[in-house]
């Protein structure tokens, strides 16, 4: 028993949670529509407010009949009980105490229901039918005619003190309810005080009265189903346009440049569609300016760099002539073509790190990217800096997993970042070793140069990306960089997609993290390796972190034109 | 005998310092400086091989490069001032052999120059078949049912390299090392245009080759005989 009731009460919790799971369901799609939907909104608050009013109206209406109705119905009354009055008095003229009462009421009684009748067939009485009662005071006194119990004790007592009252009162007779309107009037007689009470059935007051209010009721139905169709409707007509705006508006975001509105009439929606056609215009406007900058930072790049290269190339063949044949010169003479080499090679990867930069500025360049393993990349790109790291007595170190990682990248370009950071770190490290680690996951491969050297003091993390920015200008350069190196490199992570960022702690060495997506145009969410290494955790205070300043081209503030 | 190198060039020091720099190296030299000249010097003095600056007054570079190779052989490489992938490709693409990047080094141009026209000298009578072609090696010919194929001198240098092994997969670095003679990777697109117009021209269709086959993710080897 006990279990059955368990189960019976597990089994309601589990209903009415999956009621309320099912309300609250409701509820959240009704907020969300509320929310996003003007449309929706519209009607339904027009939906409320008309709810509303046409409720008061129905009420008010409702009162005012209903009171002419029994006001109309209590005149006629009084006026019907006043001729009836009068003829009871005529028929009770001469009566005694002695008299036997009763039976002279129940006669009159059936003179005034004759006469009652007569009046019905002639429909001389605008109150309608009546129910007559007579008595001689008191309702146990049996010296009443008629179903003197229907009358209420409170109207009794008005007629017992001589006033004419009236009354609507429900009656329930053998389960059939009836309202009457019952006037009590009292009569003049010689003996005894006499009442005479009417009693008028409301029933078709009633009638009246319920097809009023079903007419009320239906009619304020479809009042609030008109104007739900009509608000809606209405609302349709301001939402729509603004709806194929927000598309059109999102569609020139995405893109599409030659998006316009449709401009049709004069009205507010079509002024909006105007403005918005003229905004669209000018955006396009200084969209194809920056093209055109574009196209022309491109051919200023190459021009600069023919015009640059073709005399360069001439004096660095004549360099080389006379540093071939440096021994027979005189030792100031040969080692000014010594210089002459030294320098021409800093100016030309100078030179061209320039023109790669600018470039890169004016968002010309392409990634030529493919599906290919990094692994051979990083090798690549270890062993062109072998040498220097050789000179500089640090050890490369490379961990690569053992499995392929194929991701989709630029070769040249990630070569040219690990180059980069491989030849900075050797910079930096005072002989230390430097650490390259390659790892990947489902998303992103993530690659680190970690070297044991000098480090980044705080806040300098962010600077290291900054063109030709150096940690202490008073440092030798022993793999003469240009001090732009990590400036592209910054910039070509970020042509693909993917991020460079750097960690350092004075006397900790510094930490360089890349990490690309795998897939271009699927975008990452973590690396697979920590920036911090985890030897570095323990000098957080002193540590700083950075991934550089956005250098993307600010567009300039849009021109507001009159909206009229 | 001294090879003879002409240069088409439009900067009169760059072109006087090339001359020089060949000269020392034993070459011979002539200049140009106008591209629609070029075409004339070449008929007239028939150069060893062509230095080619892309940028011209006259005639395009480009242009220059397709009118020699409508008429000619001869090597042809390419100075650029460019790295632009596109500006290469096309230069590639119109029949340059090789290119060098300005500002170059003499010894870097000297051994593009010399690869170049780097012949094997007293070679054995050799007959190879690659496909459904064979190859006269010391006769510099290709012909497939008897009817003679021409091809540029690198082209047949490239066609005999995959033929003298026939079952070897060659990765491009393998390639451009034996056939245009760079000991460390270079630019592996060398390789990608000419095979595209070695395929073009001994192919009966280039879609689908059956000389020159594709090892994807490797390189390329010769087709069965």
């Amino acid at each position: 028993m006990k279990q059955q009731i368990l189960a019976y009460v597990s089994r309601v919790t589990r209903l009415a949670r999956r009621v309320g799971a099912y309300g609250r369901g409701r509820v959240v799609a009704f907020g969300v529509l509320w929310r996003q939907s003007l449309q929706f909104r519209v009607t339904v608050s027009t939906l409320a407010l008309s709810s509303a009013v046409v409720f008061v109206l129905g009420m008010v209406l409702q009162n005012q009949i209903v009171t002419r109705l029994t006001e109309t119905k209590r005149q006629a009354a009084i006026a019907q009980t006043q001729q009836v009055v009068a003829t009871a008095e005529s028929e009770l003229i001469g009566i005694s105490d002695q008299d036997a009462l009763p039976d002279r009421l129940q006669n009159v009684l059936k003179k005034i229901t004759s006469s009652s009748s007569a009046d019905q067939g002639s429909g001389a009485s605008a109150a309608g039918a009546y129910e007559p009662v007579l008595t001689a005071g008191g309702i146990s006194s049996t010296d009443s005619a008629g179903a003197i119990w229907k009358v209420p004790e409170g109207l009794q007592r008005f007629a017992e003190a001589n006033l004419v009252a009236t009354e609507i009162h429900t009656i329930d007779d053998n389960g059939s309810r009836t309202t009457y309107l019952i006037v009590g009037a009292p009569v003049t007689s010689t003996g005894r005080p006499i009442q005479l009470y009417l009693l008028f059935p409301m029933t078709a007051e009633q009638n009246t009265l319920s097809t009023v209010q079903n007419t009320l009721l239906v009619g304020g139905l479809v009042l609030l189903v008109l104007l739900a169709g009509i608000s809606n409707l209405v609302t349709r007509q301001v939402v729509r346009p603004v709806r194929s705006a927000a598309a059109a508006a999102a569609r020139f975001a995405g893109g599409e440049l030659d998006e316009r509105l449709p401009v049709t009439g004069e009205d507010d929606l079509s002024r909006l569609a105007m403005s918005y056609n003229e905004m669209a215009a000018s955006i396009q406007r200084q969209i194809r300016q920056l093209e055109e900058f574009g196209t022309l930072q491109r051919r200023f790049t190459s021009d600069v760099s023919h015009e640059l290269r073709t005399p360069l190339t001439t004096v660095r063949m004549a360099a080389d002539v006379l540093h071939a044949s440096r021994e027979q010169f005189p030792a100031g003479l040969a080692r000014s073509t010594e210089l002459l080499v030294d320098e021409l090679d800093r100016f030309e990867a100078l030179l061209g790190d320039l023109l790669e930069i600018s470039r890169l500025d004016a968002g010309v360049e392409e990634l030529a990217a493919e599906m290919i393993d990094v692994a051979p990349v990083a090798r690549r790109a270890v062993e062109q800096v072998r040498v220097i790291a050789g000179n500089a007595g640090s050890p490369i170190e490379l961990d690569l997993p053992e499995e392929e990682t194929p991701a989709e990248i630029d070769a040249r370009r990630v070569e040219r970042i690990l180059r980069n950071l491989l030849a900075n770190a050797v910079d930096h490290s005072e002989g230390g070793p430097v650490r390259l680690t390659l790892a990947a996951n489902e998303h992103a491969v993530a690659i680190t140069v970690r070297d044991y050297g000098v480090g980044l003091r705080p806040g300098e993390a962010d600077l290291v990306f900054n063109r030709f920015w150096r940690a202490d200008p008073s440092r030798n350069r022993r793999t003469g960089g240009t001090g732009l190196g990590l400036a592209i490199s910054h910039e070509d992570a970020r042509l693909h997609g993917g991020q460079l960022e750097a960690w350092g702690a004075p006397g900790h060495g510094a930490c360089f993290r890349l990490t690309l997506p795998r897939r271009q145009n699927e975008p990452f969410e973590d690396s697979p390796l920590p920036l911090v290494p985890p030897d570095g955790e323990a000098v957080n205070g002193q540590a700083s972190i950075g991934s550089g300043a956005d250098y993307s081209i600010p567009v300039e503030e849009l021109r507001k034109e009159d909206v009229g | 005998m001294k090879a003879r190198v002409l240069v088409v060039d439009d900067d009169p020091a760059l072109a006087e310092m090339l001359t020089i720099v060949l000269r020392g190296e034993g070459f011979d030299t002539a200049v140009v400086a106008d591209g629609s000249r070029a075409l004339p010097a070449l008929r007239e003095l028939k150069p060893d091989l062509v230095l080619l600056d892309l940028m011209l007054p006259g005639m395009n570079g480009i242009d220059v490069c397709k009118a020699i190779r409508a008429e000619s052989g001869v090597p042809i490489v390419m100075l650029t001032a460019k790295s632009d992938t596109v500006d290469i490709v096309l230069g590639l693409e119109s029949g340059a052999d090789d290119y060098v990047v300005k500002p170059f080094k003499p010894k870097e141009l000297v051994a593009r120059v010399r690869a170049r026209l780097r012949r094997t000298e007293a070679e054995p009578a050799e007959s190879l078949a690659i496909g459904d072609l064979t190859i006269d090696v010391p006769g510099h010919e290709v012909t497939r049912e008897g009817k003679a194929i021409p091809l540029t001198p690198l082209e047949f240098d490239l066609l005999v390299a995959l033929a003298r092994k026939p079952r070897q997969v060659f990765t491009r670095e393998v390639l451009l090392e034996q056939v245009w003679g760079y000991r460390h990777a270079a630019d592996t697109r060398l390789v990608n245009v000419h095979v595209q117009r070695l395929r073009s021209k001994v192919e009966k269709d280039p879609e689908h080759p059956e000389v020159v086959l594709t090892v994807r993710g490797v390189g390329y080897k010769a087709g069965p005989p």
